[in-house]
């Protein structure tokens, strides 16, 4: 019996409505599309962009050339060469990031014990030759300094789950 | 002002002003149909985003409507790329033997009462055979590519179309059975009536293993197997690039519109309007509601883009069939099906069942 209804069932394509009625609701359903360059995604305070060394506030760069970083990381992305300076700390004398190598863990900024190294939450960038991603001190200074607010932001909210 | 040109024209011999004319009126359908081909590919990506919830290309131009312009645009500055392996000559007659069929058989499409290239009485046999003849294409395109995924999807979709050709042919006899004629105008005016007069309340088994059979023929989704990407990358047109590859997707897509307009010319009344036998005669002579209301060709296209929505519609709901499955479903179920009817649609004009084969 069973059988046979089953048999009246696909003839009568039951199966096959059903599924196209699935299809047609959604024709009309609600869009989720985000349009990227105009609206975007929101972006968690956790996100780990371009890297940026940042500063303290009285302009003193944070690294203190303890290699953590370049330790950890795990692709072996980061180069340090440290030297001391005249006033008897120690500091990087070269600080590289290969971005071509980096996977974007975030290992680096978690080692990182003065929270000089950080991931950023620029994710729109690029480089136009050969070397334009291979990041130096310069540039990752001058990353932090355009972007201090936003970082300090990021960090403050996420301090209590830290 | 054109009257030099009236002069020159009916100076050249007899045959030159009829060849011109014919000239011009294939221009005249196959150019819309270029361009139908072109915006069916926006609809397509434009109904498949709606139903999965997405917008669909809307960046080219307002809303997205320049998107397939721009899609031929580098299609045809792309190189086209001959495999060193294969030959040449039947690597580009391929495309040509494609698309060549698609384009021959809009000739018998009649339009409307009395529009249509060649009105001949043999019309949907010549459909029937020039269709059959497009299935080349596919198998030496991918013969003559000298790659194993190219020829899987050749022998692929020339045995997928084969199957469902002979279910296509018999769901036809039924139509030309009731209509009593092969000439495709006559079809049509056999029809009719009302919207109940149409075929597709008698024929309606017909009707649906014809489209079925119809998307099948055509190699989409969820029967397109020949070009089934997460097996055999593309099929028999993987080795093709640039214009060239581009006349193949023109065929597939002039085809689903052929066979649009075959199945509302068989089934659904062709050029009738849906509105005869419903409203009182008198509405159709009104100047400009009753030219309408009344028979003519945009209804003809707008059962064709019903037909077509449906392409899409199957496309973006069901996942591809397994080969024996679509197999199966040629060879035991579709055909069966059609041969019942036909004896059914046999004893119904034997027996002059109204209001379709009634004497009067």
């Amino acid at each position: 019996m069973g059988n046979i209804i089953q048999y009246f069932k696909s003839l009568l394509l039951s199966e096959m409505r059903k599924g196209m009625a699935v299809t047609g609701r959604h024709l009309f359903a609600r869009k989720v599309t985000q349009q990227y360059p105009e609206d975007k995604t929101p972006i968690s305070n956790r996100f780990r962009g371009l890297h940026a060394l940042r500063r303290y506030s009285n302009g003193e760069e944070r690294c203190i050339a303890c290699k953590l970083c370049e330790a950890v990381c795990p692709a072996l992305a980061i180069t340090i060469e440290s030297e001391q300076r005249a006033d008897g700390t120690r500091r990087t004398t070269r600080y590289d990031i290969d971005l071509t190598k980096c996977i974007f863990c975030g290992f680096c900024e978690e080692s990182c014990p003065v929270d000089s190294i950080v991931e950023t939450h620029i994710f729109e960038y690029h480089g136009e030759e050969r070397g334009d991603l291979y990041m130096t001190k310069e540039k990752l200074l001058a990353i932090g300094d355009k972007y201090e607010a936003q970082i300090a932001a990021a960090r403050k909210q996420d301090a209590p789950y830290r | 002002m054109f009257e030099w040109v009236e002069t020159i024209f009916t100076s050249l011999p007899q045959g030159v002003q009829t060849m011109t004319f014919i000239i011009l009126k294939i221009v005249a359908i196959t150019l819309p149909l270029m361009l139908c081909v072109a915006y069916l590919t926006y609809a397509e990506r434009k109904i498949i985003g709606y139903m999965q919830v997405r917008l669909g290309p809307n960046r080219v131009g307002p809303k997205g409507w320049l998107q397939p312009i721009a899609d031929a645009v580098k299609l045809m500055f792309k190189e086209i790329i001959i495999p060193t392996g294969s030959n040449k000559y039947l690597f580009l007659i391929a495309p040509v033997l494609s698309i060549g069929p698609a384009l021959a058989a809009w000739a018998v499409i009649p339009f409307d009462d009395g529009m249509q290239l060649a009105n001949i009485n043999a019309g949907l046999l010549y459909v029937l055979a020039v269709t059959s003849v497009g299935v080349y294409g596919v198998i030496i395109a991918g013969w003559a590519s000298n790659s194993k995924y190219a020829l899987l999807g050749a022998m692929r979709s020339a045995a997928q179309i084969v199957a469902y050709e002979i279910a296509m042919g018999f769901a036809l006899v039924g139509v030309l059975m009731a209509a009593g004629s092969l000439n495709l105008g006559d079809i049509v005016r056999a029809q009719s009536g009302s919207v109940i007069h149409w075929f597709w309340l008698p024929l309606l088994p017909l009707f649906i293993v014809y489209f079925i059979s119809g998307v099948a023929e055509t190699n989409r989704a969820p029967f397109d197997v020949a070009e089934g990407e997460s097996e055999i990358v593309a099929g028999f047109h993987v080795e093709y690039s640039g214009m060239a590859f581009a006349v193949f997707f023109l065929a597939e897509y002039a085809n689903m519109i052929l066979i649009a307009a075959l199945a509302s010319i068989m089934f659904l009344g062709g050029w009738l309007s849906p509105f005869q036998g419903i409203l009182p005669e008198a509405v159709f002579s009104v100047p400009v509601i009753g030219h309408i209301l009344g028979d003519g060709i945009h209804w003809l296209l707008i059962k064709i883009a019903f037909f077509l929505f449906h392409f899409l519609w199957l496309r973006a709901t069901f996942p591809r069939y397994r080969y024996d499955q679509i197999m199966r479903l040629g060879w035991k179920v579709f055909i069966p099906i059609t041969i019942v009817w036909l004896l059914v649609i046999g004893l119904a004009i034997l027996g002059e069942v109204g209001p379709w084969w009634n004497a009067a």
